[in-house]
């Protein structure tokens, strides 16, 4: 594993303990951060998903109706109907921090007040299913943006939790093990340099030793006699 | 402030202009990914997308997927839901969680 070249010295062994101590706590921020925001993101996309439901059906009923109002008038009557509309949307889009992503908010104003406005045609010649296709897509349009707000946040969750879950595995399964390794393998190192060093000392004691008071030649001597 | 635009065949967003959204009425896929490109630089928020439509420009979609505004929401049209819609809320569900735990169960039910 420590197939990296470290340097066995001292202060290499300082640097890898302070790394291993920040990653460690990097490393148990960046679970909690996850953990929080799975809770965050399972919350919203049960609310996504319910929203949806929702939306599809009431853009499935607005098109059977749409599909009435298309047999009853001819195409170009229909697209005279709704060519000037009388209502606009004005959006606002601000944001709110969930654990650091950026995610939409979306606020919305109608131009004119009148729910009525979205009728932007004369009653007399058109058909009253456009009327009720027209009238299901306005109940449906908080939903819609609602939708929009939560689907994208959604999206934007999960590509968070995504990279913060590639974080933590990096950091649990290599940087730390890695970083642990080294630092036995520097610790076994310089416990090794110093009991090398030890016994070279111990050695040279001993010659020094031998030489100013031959005690080997007196030992012999004492044998001899 | 922003505008919301609405993407698809004809028949399945005009009724959208009613309520104030802008409707462009797009059915071709390389017409279709200029028009997101286009309308994704503007002041659009958001951008909804027939399911028909959006399955001929997928790739052009994700790119938005990540990134900030606009949100790109995919409706049913008016040639019946494909289930497209959902599909993407479960990829997410799939991309965050690693499977999918809140579609699964339902459909044993």
């Amino acid at each position: 594993m420590s197939a990296k070249h470290v340097n066995p010295t001292r202060m290499e062994l300082t640097r890898l303990k302070k790394k291993l101590t920040m990653a460690v706590r990097g490393h148990k921020l960046l679970k909690d951060k996850r953990d929080e925001l799975m809770r965050q993101f399972l919350e919203l996309v049960r609310e996504n998903k319910a929203l949806r439901e929702r939306v599809e059906a009431a853009i499935k009923a607005a098109n059977q109706n749409f599909v009435l109002a298309g047999a009853g008038m001819s195409k170009e009557v229909l697209g005279a109907a709704l060519m000037t509309p009388r209502q606009e949307i004005d959006l606002e889009a601000g944001t709110r921090n969930v654990m650091s992503v950026e995610v939409p908010v979306f606020r919305y104003h109608t131009k004119t007040s009148d729910p009525n406005d979205i009728y932007c045609y004369g009653f007399a010649f058109t058909s009253a299913d456009l009327d009720g296709a027209i009238k299901n897509l306005a109940d449906i349009l908080p939903d819609m943006l609602h939708l929009a707000e939560c689907e994208k946040s959604c999206q934007l969750l999960a590509a968070e939790i995504e990279k913060t879950r590639r974080r933590v595995n990096a950091l649990e399964h290599m940087v730390i093990p890695e970083t642990k390794q080294n630092i036995r393998y520097i610790t076994m190192k310089l416990d090794e340099n110093e009991r090398s060093a030890q016994v070279r000392l111990m050695k040279i004691k001993d010659q020094m030793l031998e030489e100013a008071h031959h005690y080997s030649r007196r030992a012999e001597e004492t044998a001899g006699r | 402030m922003y505008k919301i635009a609405v993407m698809g065949d004809w028949d399945s967003i005009y009724g959208f202009a009613a309520l104030g959204m802008e409707p462009f009425d797009i059915s071709d896929p390389l017409e279709g990914e200029k028009k997101l490109r286009e309308l994704a630089r503007d002041q659009y928020a958001i951008i909804y997308i027939t399911e028909a439509l959006a399955a001929q420009i997928e790739p052009e979609i994700e790119r938005y997927a990540e990134a900030g505004l606009p949100a790109v929401i995919l409706i049913p049209g008016a040639s019946g839901n494909t289930g497209r819609g959902m599909m993407a809320v479960k990829k997410s569900v799939e991309q965050a969680v690693g499977s999918d735990i809140i579609f699964g169960g339902q459909q044993e039910e």
